[in-house]
């Protein structure tokens, strides 16, 4: 199973960095959201998948799995979310303002 | 704080106060208030002169920065005190002439004087520190108040030029300098340069002995002008003349052979060193006296003059080090008489010299220009000038009875002595020392005549002057006929100074030559019979007449020897290629596109991780210990994949958020089946949130044009996707097989119930055990969401820009 959370990984990887350089801004928001998820299942991946029940005490199995990936991906979750979000809002009032969402028309003033 | 530190620190204490004084005087100039402090301190020093000659040597220690050993500490021996004697009473006489010299109502004199009294302060703490991080403070403080005082007129382009190149240069060879004195304390483990000559032996053994020496070389070299960082002196001419006097003729540029002499005893008897040192001295006497010829401005020859001056000095300084190979024996000392010589003449020059910058100041000053093109007949208008100008000139020349004629004689003495040095190759290239020493000396005296005579004698031409020239004021003159007085004086008496100061000194360089106790007798004698020296300087003479006669006829001196090369040309296109190829440089990566930045990133990623994982075998797979796959799984898995391989080909951009949302909820099962019920909830939650945000503001968006049809395929950006996916799907298989160590979650699990009262886990770290990392995770969110609401509405339309 890990090896395929792997390849599919890279997948993720290769499309969201594909997307984050290509010249729409939306684009690139997309491809920050695919890599997060690709984060997260790496990190949920290399603490080993299925090697317990779910780390719920009331469930008194033998073996649980690991905890502490699971709360470092819930952390990184909602990070991601908010920062997402402005990403989000920014690249809405950017291309309101400015009239685009090309990357390569984004440039600073000639004189900087 | 003992008397000596004070030595060092009243004119910094005074520069100080120079400002409130320049203020609060109304009427009187404010050199008047400078003055008393080189005078008081010059005095004070004279008085040490015989404990000095006694041999005592006076230390003070004040510490600074004690825990690396630097200590402010103040040592004063003969050469030391020469050094400081120059320093304070040419400091003395150029004050005196700067009164009369600069204007109080039409110049900046309240910061001229504090730039002065810097440089001296700072000129001081070069010669009488001990510590040579101190030394080296100091040493950048003379190189930072020459660049104010070069740049005082700092209207005019030129001044600023001349400013920058003295900077970029003095500045280059004092970092190189504390290179090189960084080297010496991992040498030695001292900074304190007594304690340096101590350990000499054990210093010579050592690999870093070369790059010291080349560092701390490159140093003096710099700051004494020597070839070919010479350049910086001629266009610090820009400085007003009592600068020019003090900075570029008597002090700063000696503080160079001042470092050489001090070292001496540390790296004297290294081939390298004398080397160095003859040779660079010897090539900037004869380079300098060439170049001196051919100008026609008066400062511009009297600059090369300084520059070709202290090439002998410097030269003389190598060939005394040649001592150091016979220590112990009487032959030592007769190679020591060259350093003899060269510290007679270190002393001739800076009277002399200061004595002409005066005189050409006053020229200046009286008529307007110093082209000697526009000069002529100035003698009967100006006899005092006239007087100082020609004992100046005739000992900067080595005519008797002044002293630029002793220490002439005693350089030729020195050059004919080294033919005899047999080690070094010195049968062959020892003869070359007397020929370039002879040749330079006519040019010398060539120069020095035309100096005299075009701007004295000759035909008068005063409609061509922008003033009427009459002599000048009585302080003006004061200075420079003090000076050429003493050039005469020294020329008649010259063992008023060996005794006092040129002996102390000489212990100073060579100390090991001396028993303790022991001291060095010196004596030099006006007229010692008909020797070869004596020819050489009729033949100077003689030839130098003859070409002063031919001169006008010669092209060869009045063309410029190379028209194709020159050394300011190259610095000028080395700066401007420096500054085009840095902004070539940054122009071809700092493009400005994110793109490109992103690239060069994830490029370096690639490369670092890939690397490091093939080379410290951190990159392994271990399938046996996997988990199966159920076919549930295996659709998921497509399924996410499919999507996600998906979201570059879609048309729309409403089709591209749909299938990133799909990819989330295939993640969300993944959390259902991986056992991670508070993940799949959180997830499901945001995915929808994000989602219908995304929606939301895109499907408000105007459409501006029909972006988005479909991304264009870009090979290189595929390809570093490609090396970004490959390496992390590394990353993830390598971190999944094996464990180095045992997870700490089973702490976690035994304790979350028994000491949180909970039972589930995630939920009892997430508040419990880790509760500081969800505080902080709902401070961003408080923050993203404050940064939302500004956006929106405070954004620049609030504002109204």
């Amino acid at each position: 199973m890990e090896l395929y959370m792997s390849l599919a990984i890279g997948v993720i990887f290769t499309v969201g960095v594909y997307l984050i350089l290509s010249k729409s801004l939306l684009r690139i928001i997309l491809g920050t959201s695919l890599l997060t998820h690709g984060v997260h299942l790496l990190l949920l991946t290399m603490s080993r998948l299925k090697t317990g029940a779910a780390p719920l005490l009331g469930q008194k199995a033998d073996a649980y799995v690991d905890p502490l990936p699971q709360a470092l991906i819930l952390t990184s979750i909602v990070i991601s979310f908010g920062v997402t979000s402005f990403f989000f809002v920014l690249a809405y009032k950017a291309y309101q303002r400015l009239g685009t969402d090309d990357m390569e028309r984004l440039r600073g003033k000639d004189d900087e | 704080m003992s008397l000596l530190h004070i030595v060092i620190l009243l004119p910094f204490i005074l520069a100080v106060f120079v400002p409130v004084l320049h203020k609060w005087s109304k009427r009187l100039h404010t050199g008047w208030f400078v003055l008393p402090a080189p005078a008081a301190l010059f005095v004070y020093l004279l008085g040490w002169l015989p404990n000095v000659q006694e041999g005592e040597r006076m230390t003070a220690s004040l510490p600074w920065i004690p825990s690396l050993g630097i200590d402010f500490t103040v040592y004063v021996d003969g050469l030391g005190l020469l050094f400081a004697l120059l320093i304070t009473g040419i400091g003395t006489l150029v004050v005196l002439y700067s009164i009369f010299y600069l204007d109080k109502g039409k110049e900046a004199i309240g910061h001229f004087y504090v730039y002065l009294l810097l440089f001296m302060g700072a000129m001081l703490g070069v010669t009488l520190s001990d510590n040579v991080i101190v030394l080296y403070g100091f040493w950048e403080i003379t190189s930072i108040s020459s660049f104010l005082l070069i740049a005082f007129w700092h209207h005019r382009e030129k001044s600023r030029y001349g400013a920058l190149k003295s900077m970029l240069i003095t500045v280059l060879g004092g970092l190189a300098m504390l290179g090189g004195f960084a080297l010496v304390y991992v040498m030695a483990g001292t900074f304190s340069i007594r304690e340096l000559v101590g350990s000499a032996a054990d210093i010579a053994e050592h690999d870093l002995f070369i790059p010291a020496m080349l560092l701390i070389l490159l140093g003096a070299f710099t700051k004494s002008a020597q070839f070919p960082f010479h350049i910086w002196l001629p266009d610090a001419m820009e400085a007003p003349t009592p600068v020019s006097a003090y900075l570029h003729s008597a002090t700063m540029v000696k503080a160079g052979l001042y470092l050489v002499a001090r070292f001496s005893p540390v790296f004297a008897g290294e081939p390298a060193w004398f080397w160095l040192i003859a040779a660079s001295g010897i090539a900037t006497l004869l380079y300098g006296s060439y170049r001196a010829l051919k100008q026609t401005d008066l400062k511009a020859m009297l600059a090369f003059s300084t520059v070709s001056q202290l090439g002998l000095i410097m030269s003389l300084l190598g060939l005394g080090s040649a001592a150091a190979v016979y220590t112990g024996t009487s032959e030592s000392l007769f190679y020591a008489k060259a350093t003899l010589a060269g510290i007679f003449h270190l002393m001739n020059h800076a009277v002399f010299k200061g004595a002409l910058f005066m005189v050409v100041g006053i020229v200046d000053y009286e008529t307007g220009t110093r082209d000697i093109r526009r000069l002529g007949g100035l003698m009967s208008v100006m006899p005092v000038t006239f007087s100082a100008a020609l004992i100046g000139a005739l000992s900067m020349a080595g005519l008797p009875p002044f002293n630029g004629f002793l220490s002439k004689e005693m350089f030729f003495t020195a050059v004919l002595n080294i033919r005899e040095l047999d080690v070094w190759n010195m049968a062959f290239w020892g003869a070359f020392f007397p020929v370039i020493a002879w040749i330079a000396s006519v040019f010398t005296f060539l120069y020095s005549m035309l100096l005299l005579f075009k701007t004295f004698a000759g035909k008068k031409q005063f409609e061509k002057l922008a003033k009427k020239p009459h002599e000048a004021p009585l302080g003006m003159l004061l200075p420079p006929v003090v000076l050429a007085s003493l050039a005469v004086v020294f020329g008649l008496f010259p063992n008023l100074l060996s005794y006092s100061l040129i002996e102390p000194a000489m212990a100073a360089i060579h100390p090991a030559m001396l028993d303790a106790g022991a001291k060095f007798h010196v004596s030099i004698s006006f007229w010692h019979g008909w020797t070869a020296e004596i020819y050489m300087t009729i033949g100077v003479v003689a030839a130098g007449i003859l070409l002063y006669k031919l001169y006008p006829r010669l092209s060869l001196l009045n063309r410029p020897l190379f028209t194709r090369f020159s050394l300011n040309k190259t610095y000028d296109g080395g700066i401007g290629r420096l500054d085009g190829s840095a902004k070539w440089l940054t122009d071809r990566y700092m493009t400005g596109s994110v793109r490109h930045y992103l690239i060069y990133i994830l490029f370096f990623l690639i490369v670092s991780v890939a690397m490091t994982m093939a080379g410290s075998g951190g990159m392994r797979v271990d399938l046996s210990d996997f988990a199966p796959m159920s076919l549930y799984e295996a659709v998921i898995i497509f399924a996410l994949v499919a999507s996600v391989i998906a979201v570059p080909f879609a048309r729309s951009r409403m089709m591209a958020i749909i299938l990133t949302g799909t990819a989330g909820y295939m993640v969300t099962l993944f959390f259902v089946i991986f056992r991670a019920p508070d993940l799949a909830l959180t997830q499901m939650i945001v995915e929808t949130v994000s989602v219908t945000l995304f929606l939301l503001c895109f499907y408000h968006l105007p459409k501006l044009k029909k972006e988005l049809a479909r991304l264009r395929f870009k090979l290189s950006n595929f390809l570093i996707a490609l090396g970004v996916g490959a390496v992390m799907t590394a990353v993830a298989l390598s971190a999944s097989s094996g464990r180095s160590f045992e997870s700490i979650s089973g702490y976690f699990l035994e304790n979350s119930y028994k000491l949180a009262g909970g039972k589930n886990v995630v939920n009892v770290i997430l508040v419990d055990f880790r509760g500081f990392d969800t505080m902080l995770e709902i401070v961003v969110l408080g923050i993203a969401s404050l940064g939302i609401y500004a956006l929106i509405k405070l954004g620049p339309d609030a504002v109204g820009t």
